[in-house]
């Protein structure tokens, strides 16, 4: 890890101008769980580093009756333990199994919605040094003839191959929250799916949010006792899903409302789904298994990681079972 | 007089219990200090600068950046220009600095350019080795082809399982003083050792001293597996660049390089073919095997087919490739956990594919192993405990989506003792001192020595000192082979009892008895078989005199005090969910046989060990390499996946100790628990969903591709 100036402001204003618009100058920190293995792997080498966890504010989570508003820097562990207190969980089930599902105590201690919104991927090209694209000195990619096991099936047409590794996003994208974003110029408010692209050259980020912008909340307008996250985990313990499914109903008369499904680890993005086929129909194993198989139509998968379009499949057929049941 | 055998079992107050480590608090607490933890005054740090390729010509080299560096204060050359580097993460330079902040960024500035040579790293493709896969010669035993043509059936098989590495979770290395003391050069070497006695040569030749001026430490280590008996470039470079700066140096590997280098377990995979008659005999077996233990080729002994042995007709053959990856080092049980997998897969297919049920198709056939009474009776014992007659369903009836099977596999090892000294001070005042100089790896020698030591002396636990992981203490060998349970603890019983006899021999006109009727026991020395009298024990020492009695002691092997070779049977029950390919242990039993035990506490938790290390390479545990690079991809516990504790299911732990077994003395088992549960696993893995996983670990698209096939 380089030196690096340290600072740690008490007010969002104070700390988005300490971030400069230069991408990797600066970086806000919130738990470090990321950001300081990052940094000792001199992956990120920013000159300054803003801490977040001195604003206050951002450390808050407001809980309506039909209104979740989750601060940046409020910690995965307060977070579910707001779900018990509050019982947010029974409203919005698909982001409590995603938050329920990374099972270190110690991520979930220090570990922050924000910082786990916006971590960086895990493929591990990119973090042994090939950078994000994954690219040989000619500029080609070592993923397609390397290992790519838990690559994209999906979005990987570009450069990026990479999966996003966030498990509140889909969730959160499957619940249609809204993410608060603060910089110099001012306030804006976004879908969570547009806080995420799929870096198109060399230095582009996986994120939109400008370098010298803070992710300052999350919000959640409409519940969804109707919702469920289901991740492919190997291990019982802390391990990353292969591929995870978030959904979120809403029913009328057995017939479907709305329907919203995004898919994690499958492409540079957490991975929304068109699901206006299944509006009007009525949810029984014939339609969902149908739609799963339709969902991972577009997929394509490299020669060694197939077997994830399949695992999406069952993920998405077990969340939207998890879904129809309630939490 | 106390005599040398193991006493009674029904007289023991001590031996043969469980008894926790007696180091459990120091190392729950952080008061045991291990290799890593040692920091001295003036301690330097140091690191390396590796190749990031795993195969590479050093072009050029230029250590000046790092050099000029404030804290660096001495930079060594490991690859001068023109080297090849063999494989990722191979030593290039080393920087010595005051912190290891500073040694790690001076690393960073050593700037090498390299001329990038094509690795080779797929040890599972004999194709693609080209020429780094050098086949074998095939062995052949007459009349198999007419055998193989006779049978009833021929099932056929593939399987095999990657490369593991030791992944100790202390990683290598040693903190070395070098100090001019009375005009010579004194050396201290703490290192992370399974070689307390041996290792210090390796130290003084690295600076040309003599083998008599390096005291060797390791009071405590995280684990060594097989992987730790000498001192490494790792350890030399200690103590070169100790003697070079005039300062203490700490060379500890960093998690990377430690499953890259420091050791790794050789893959095999194999397609085998067994002739077996109708009623389940076996009489023919053809393997075709391959695998890789690095730029060493790999695929040693014991060979195929593992435990059965004795199948008449044979065809083998072997092709070791040599690829760029960390070299092989013996890994608990060296290559047996590979040929039991690849042995008991294809038996168990072969009873598949014959239709009979996988236990009683082993038991048919345990008169081509070397062991067969004690299978057969491991074997009931393992059946009973797993509920195999109730549970079993043949392989291939079951449908729905999550399914259980049964699997079974057996091992055999041999666990005879190394050679140990040990020495026993009794004080006047009744203190008891044992010295050693083996080592324990975390597995509990230090308390195996303490409970021989207080059964001998009818003392207390606690009562007892003992001094080991110093090679100023007496010679014992290094700790591998499972060799050293049966040399520590003869060779202290050895030592106490000579005590023991000299101090009743002392207080025995007192007591107005022959010394030939005196024991100590429960603290008391006193006539046998009395319960009143005597002297307490302290008292009773003060009768030595002014002087500590010393003694000797050695391993004693045969006469019911120690033997070798030992048979295991393990069962796995797991549960397969066949739509995600995810699988979970339920249930493994393991029965051993392992003569006489002196802890039957650590004993059990060695077996656990061995299990959940089981778990691990069935179901996760792999290095995968870049086949571009050549470098290593998980290089961290991220990726490289390890079991957790809610993994590894129900762990059930029978030892074998009737009389029979008791007789037969003591025996080690640090490695034999450790061949069998990747093969029960693989095999109850087949008896779920009905077919073969190719590959361990079993991981989700290996498991899915299986059911497809
Ligand atoms: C071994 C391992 C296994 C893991 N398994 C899982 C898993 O299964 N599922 C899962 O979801 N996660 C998993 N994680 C990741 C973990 O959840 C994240 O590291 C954690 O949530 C990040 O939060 P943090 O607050 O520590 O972020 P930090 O490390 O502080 O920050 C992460 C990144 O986000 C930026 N950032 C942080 N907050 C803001 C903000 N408010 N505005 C703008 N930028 C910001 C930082 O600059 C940095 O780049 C795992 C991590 C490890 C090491």
């Amino acid at each position: 890890m380089n030196a690096f100036e340290y600072a740690r402001p008490a007010t969002v204003a104070e700390a988005v101008g300490l971030l400069s618009k230069q991408e990797g100058e600066t970086a806000p920190l919130a738990g470090g769980t990321d950001l300081l293995s990052l940094m000792k792997d001199f992956l990120v080498e920013p000159k300054r580093v803003v801490s977040l966890m001195g604003i206050e504010p951002l450390a808050e989570i407001a809980v309506g009756a039909s209104e979740l508003r989750i601060g940046a820097t409020v910690t995965l562990d307060a977070l579910l333990q707001a779900g018990f207190l509050n019982q947010w969980g029974a409203k919005w089930p698909a982001l409590w199994h995603a938050a329920a599902g990374i099972k270190s105590p110690q991520l979930r201690a220090m570990g922050t919605v924000g910082g786990e919104l916006l971590q960086r991927p895990r493929c591990w090209y990119f973090r042994r040094g090939h950078g994000l694209l994954a690219q040989d000195a000619k500029g080609e990619s070592l993923v397609p003839r390397g290992d790519h096991r838990y690559h994209a099936i999906f979005g990987n047409a570009g450069p990026a191959k990479f999966v996003h590794p966030s498990s509140l996003a889909p969730a959160l994208i499957a619940l249609g929250a809204e993410a608060e974003l603060v910089s110099p110029r001012g306030v804006r408010t976004v879908k969570v799916e547009e806080l995420y692209r799929a870096p198109q050259a060399a230095g582009e980020r996986e994120t939109t949010l400008a370098a010298d912008e803070l992710l300052t909340a999350v919000v959640l307008k409409k519940v969804a006792p109707k919702s469920a996250t289901y991740e492919v985990r190997p291990r019982q313990g802390l391990d990353w899903p292969l591929v995870a499914a978030s959904v979120a109903l809403e029913l009328d008369g057995g017939k479907v409302k709305a329907a919203r499904v995004a898919l994690g680890h499958v492409a540079p993005t957490p991975w929304p789904v068109d699901a206006a086929a299944l509006v009007g129909k009525p949810l029984d194993e014939a339609a969902i298994g149908a739609f799963a198989v339709a969902a991972l139509q577009g997929a394509t998968p490299l020669a060694k990681n197939a077997y994830k379009v399949e695992l999406a499949q069952v993920a998405i057929r077990r969340a939207f079972a998890a879904a129809l049941k309630g939490i | 007089m106390v005599d040398l055998a193991w006493p009674d079992p029904n007289d023991c107050s001590i031996l043969g219990k469980r008894t926790p480590r007696i180091d459990g608090p120091d190392k729950t607490t952080g008061r045991a200090k291990y290799t890593y933890d040692i920091n001295r005054p003036r301690m330097l740090w140091a690191k390396f600068a590796t190749c990031p390729y795993g195969r590479a010509k050093v072009a050029t080299l230029d250590t000046s950046a790092a050099e000029a560096m404030p804290g660096v204060v001495a930079v060594e050359v490991i690859a001068p220009v023109g080297t090849e580097c063999k494989v990722h993460f191979q030593e290039v330079a080393c920087v010595a600095a005051e912190s290891e902040e500073v040694a790690r960024e001076a690393a960073r500035r050593i700037k090498v350019t390299w001329e990038v040579l094509e690795p080779c790293v797929s040890d599972d493709d004999v194709e693609m080795a080209g020429n780094k896969a050098k086949k074998g010669k095939e062995q052949l035993t007459d009349g198999f082809d007419a055998a193989l043509a006779g049978a009833a059936v021929v099932s056929e098989t593939e399987v095999g399982c990657s490369i593991l590495t030791h992944c100790c979770l202390e990683s290598h290395g040693s903190m070395v003083e070098v100090a001019e003391q009375d005009g010579k050069t004194a050396v201290t070497a703490w290192s992370s050792t399974q070689a307390v006695s041996g290792v210090g040569g390796e130290f003084a030749s690295a600076i040309g001293v003599e083998g008599s001026q390096v005291h060797v430490i390791c009071q405590h280590m995280g684990g060594g597996f097989g992987s730790k008996f000498g001192a490494d470039l790792w350890g030399a470079l200690a103590a070169r660049l100790a003697k070079k700066t005039g300062r203490p140096v700490k060379v500890m590997l960093e998690r990377d390089m430690e499953i890259a280098l420091a050791g790794s377990r050789p893959s095999a995979f194999a397609t085998m073919r067994v002739g077996v008659k109708d009623d389940g005999e076996i009489v023919a077996w053809e393997s075709a095997a391959w695998g890789s233990g690095g730029n060493t080729g790999g695929m040693g002994a014991p060979g195929l087919p593992y435990v059965f042995g004795n199948i008449p007709h044979k065809k083998t053959q072997t092709t070791p490739i040599f690829t760029n990856s960390g070299n092989a080092r013996a890994w608990r049980a060296p290559n047996h956990p590979q040929m039991c997998l690849l042995t008991m897969a294809a038996l168990s297919d072969a009873a598949a594919e014959l239709g009979m049920d996988e236990l009683e198709f082993f038991r048919k056939n345990l008169g081509l192993t070397a062991r067969a009474d004690v299978y057969r009776e491991e074997l009931a014992i393992a059946a009973e405990r797993i509920g195999w007659a109730k549970k079993w369903i043949p392989r291939g009836e079951q449908k729905g989506v999550v399914r259980r099977g049964l699997g079974l596999a057996m091992h055999t090892w041999g666990g005879g003792p190394h050679t140990s000294n040990v020495q026993c001070t009794l004080h006047p005042d009744g203190a008891v001192e044992i010295r050693c100089g083996t080592q324990d790896l975390g597995v509990g020698a230090r308390t195996a020595i303490a409970v021989v030591a207080a059964e001998t002396f009818g003392l207390p636990l606690e009562k007892i000192t003992v001094l080991i992981g110093d090679n100023r203490y007496p010679q014992s060998d290094g700790s591998g082979g499972s060799t050293t349970i049966g040399a520590i603890s003869t060779a202290t019983r050895d030592a106490c009892v000579k005590a023991v006899n000299q101090m009743l021999a002392a207080v025995a006109p007192e007591l107005n008895a022959p010394a030939e009727q005196l024991v100590a026991k429960e603290g008391m020395v006193r006539a046998a078989g009395s319960t009143a009298g005597g002297l307490p024990f302290a008292d009773a020492c003060r009768r030595i005199g002014a002087q500590p009695i010393v003694t000797m002691g050695t391993t004693q092997r045969g006469n019911g005090m120690s033997s070798s070779q030992v048979g295991g049977v393990q069962m796995a029950e797991v549960e397969v969910d066949c739509e995600t390919g995810i699988i979970r242990v339920v249930k493994m039993v393991a029965v051993q046989d392992v003569g006489r035990i002196i802890d039957l506490l650590t004993t059990e938790s060695q077996v656990r060990g061995a299990l959940i290390m089981g778990v691990c390479a069935a179901l996760y545990e792999e290095r995968v390499m870049d086949p571009t690079t050549g470098a290593l991809l998980n290089p961290d516990l991220e990726f490289y996946k390890l079991a957790g504790i809610a993994d590894v299911g129900e762990l059930d732990v029978h030892m074998m100790q009737t009389d029979e077994h008791l007789k037969r003395g003591v025996i080690g088992i640090g490695e034999p628990p450790a061949i069998s549960p990747m093969a029960a696993i693989s095999n109850a893995v087949a008896n779920a969903i009905g077919a073969r996983v190719k590959r361990c670990p079993m991981t989700p698209d290996r498991v899915l591709a299986a059911l497809k096939a």
